[in-house]
């Protein structure tokens, strides 16, 4: 077993990486920003260890702060939680050459992942299904382009390769944009990402978001944990997730879970990690793929009862998964929402002093929160400051239990998107299950646009 | 020297503001460093001494157990502190053969170097950001020493 971590991230999921370490005997160390002392985990820590200013370039996303740290404390391993330095190949490597385990896939797997046009290739070569698109860059020759889009049929859009999360992407309707749309997309590319490749595809007009939950543990042996529907997004960002996804069916499950497998074995994938689709007509189409532990895992843990954060844990410590595929059994029904500090209307950010947390319970009840009463929000990461999870024993149960729960919830003092979780909960489409990406965001200005706010 | 002298030294030194204390006798030397106020070895100790008692040349050998450190509750005697710019091991001399860089005392001017940190093989000097006298070496030889860790107290 591996005998010290150290938790390269902060928040929520530095606690939770913490919780599985301390679990399985393993010691722990808090790296943290000179304005995240106060962070749960950084005190339950074995030890800690201030690795710059509050800036994450000068903290977080500090390379050598954090093999440092790694050093001085004589670690055996780092996990990179999710953001941040998780999917950084040149980060992966540096810790490795450091000597010190990466928990994660290795470099070069993160490295094709992370290029969206290269990923998408492997992926194709491994019988993936994909998005019909340009299969490759686009290069300078608008008409080149233009052949291209007329080939996909409009609506496009264009992603940069170095891009994924939401980031770095544009829709073109008609040939008349196309141009303009490419060369935005690729200065904003290289103002973002340092890498101006962009790629096109068919913009898909009502998919849904069902990504694959995978555990690879780089000795051969693949199995996928089902998968996850998360198409209740606001602007590229997930605020509501669920499993299993409404209307799949379990051969569907099966077969696109297979795929992933297979493709997990064949590229040498190693540790955790999401295949990403887009679900439109009973077809799933490969997006991208997540090399690190997700935002959205504790759904899947809770109708699996796996705790992957765990089995992360355990590939890195050279052990072979302990599940084959027949071990994984679906149980009910799981459904999670972000908290964010956050005005529940405008959405800005809302830093600030929690006065008064008080958690939900019960049965079924899941809060992964850093939280606390009097702990102070700094301004300087994002706004997420937790997840409220629920389990029942189908999608009804699941949603009266989180109903529940986010009436239950206190945070006060800063501005929560509680109560719009809330309307999410109570909404007819949402119950009825199965909306596309856009319907969040369609009820959103429906609701703006309304003289008087109805339910 | 005798280890009542030393439990003598070890008495001055927790009675006074030094964070070390470094007596030489003949060829032998004894260094007492204190650590600072608020830095516990393990959660809830109190701060502890250290004693290195080494023959005139040999380096000392110090790796204390690391842990969650309060700036907030240290006592710093008045001047400039001078804080970790980095996470490493610091070092207060060049080599393990030769003298430290400094001693409480000593006047320094700004760019002066004051010790090294080291990380990841590498060996970064540390400077002095003002003129002025070292009132204070908070860190000891080895030590491993976090970002915004005090260093030095420069009056």
């Amino acid at each position: 077993m591996l005998d010290k971590v150290v938790i390269a991230n902060r928040g929520e999921i530095a606690l939770r990486v913490l919780r599985a370490c301390h679990t399985l005997g393993i010691k722990t160390v808090a790296v943290h920003s000179t304005v995240d002392r106060n962070l749960k985990h950084v005190g339950m820590a074995d030890e800690s260890v201030c690795i710059g200013p509050a800036p994450a370039a000068e903290s977080y996303l500090n390379t050598p702060a954090i093999i440092a740290a790694a050093e001085v404390t004589d670690s055996t391993a780092i996990h990179p939680g999710y953001g941040f330095l998780s999917e950084n190949a040149d980060f992966a490597e540096r810790v490795e050459q450091s000597g010190f385990i990466f928990i994660g896939p290795t470099a070069s797997v993160i490295r094709l992942m992370g290029d969206k046009v290269q990923a998408i290739k492997a992926m194709k070569e491994a019988g993936v299904p994909c998005v019909p698109g340009s299969g490759g860059p686009l290069g300078d020759d608008s008409s080149e382009n233009a052949r291209i889009a007329r080939d996909i049929g409009y609506p496009v859009i264009i992603k940069a390769s170095g891009g994924g999360g939401g980031r770095g992407m544009r829709v073109v309707h008609t040939e008349a944009h196309l141009g303009n749309a490419v060369s935005m997309t690729k200065s904003e590319a290289k103002a973002a990402f340092g890498n101006d490749q962009v790629y096109m595809e068919k913009f898909l007009e009502n998919p849904r978001h069902v990504e694959i939950q995978v555990l690879a543990d780089g000795q051969g042996n693949a199995i996928h944990l089902g998968e996850r529907d998360c198409s209740m997004q606001r602007r590229h960002q997930k605020v509501v997730e669920e499993a299993p996804a409404p209307g799949i069916s379990a051969a569907q499950r099966e077969q696109i879970g297979k795929v992933c497998v297979e493709a997990c074995v064949r590229i040498g994938y190693r540790g955790a990690g999401t295949f990403e689709f887009l679900f439109e007509n009973g077809k799933f189409y490969f997006i991208e793929m997540n090399t690190r532990i997700q935002v959205e895992h504790p759904v899947t843990e809770m109708i699996t009862g796996v705790d992957l954060v765990r089995e992360q844990l355990l590939i890195a410590a050279g052990e072979k998964l302990s599940l084959r595929q027949q071990d994984v059994k679906f149980t009910g029904h799981a459904i999670e929402c972000r908290i964010n500090a956050e005005d529940p209307n405008t959405f800005m950010p809302s830093p600030g002093t929690v006065k008064r947390f008080h958690p939900a319970g019960g049965p079924g009840v899941r809060m992964d929160t850093h939280i606390y009463d009097g702990y102070r929000i700094p301004p300087n990461y994002d706004s997420m400051i937790g997840k409220l999870i629920v389990h029942g024993r189908d999608r009804d149960t699941a949603i009266a239990r989180m109903r529940i729960a986010l009436g239950e919830l206190v945070i006060d003092g800063v501005k929560t998107n509680i109560p719009l979780q809330q309307r999410i909960l109570a909404d007819g489409g949402f119950q009825q299950g199965g909306q596309n990406i856009h319907y969040l965001e369609k009820r959103i200005a429906e609701q703006r646009e309304k003289a008087i706010a109805l339910g | 020297m005798d280890l009542r002298k030393i439990k003598k030294l070890i008495d001055i030194l927790e009675d006074s503001n030094l964070a070390e204390l470094e007596i030489r006798e003949g060829e032998e030397s004894v260094r007492l460093s204190r650590m600072p106020k608020g830095f516990a070895v393990t959660q809830g100790a109190a701060p502890q001494t250290q004693v290195h008692v080494e023959p005139a040349r040999a380096p000392a050998a110090v790796a204390p157990a690391h842990a969650p450190v309060a700036p907030g509750s240290k006592e710093l005697p008045a001047g400039h502190v001078l804080r970790s710019p980095m996470v490493g091991t610091f070092y207060a001399s060049p080599n393990p053969d030769s003298p430290p860089f400094v001693k409480v005392g000593q006047a320094v001017k700004a760019g002066e170097t004051l010790a090294i940190i080291e990380a990841m093989k590498m060996f970064n000097q540390i400077e002095a950001d003002v003129a002025g006298t070292i009132v204070a070496v908070l860190a000891s030889n080895g030590q491993p020493v976090e970002f915004d860790e005090p260093l030095f107290v420069i009056g």
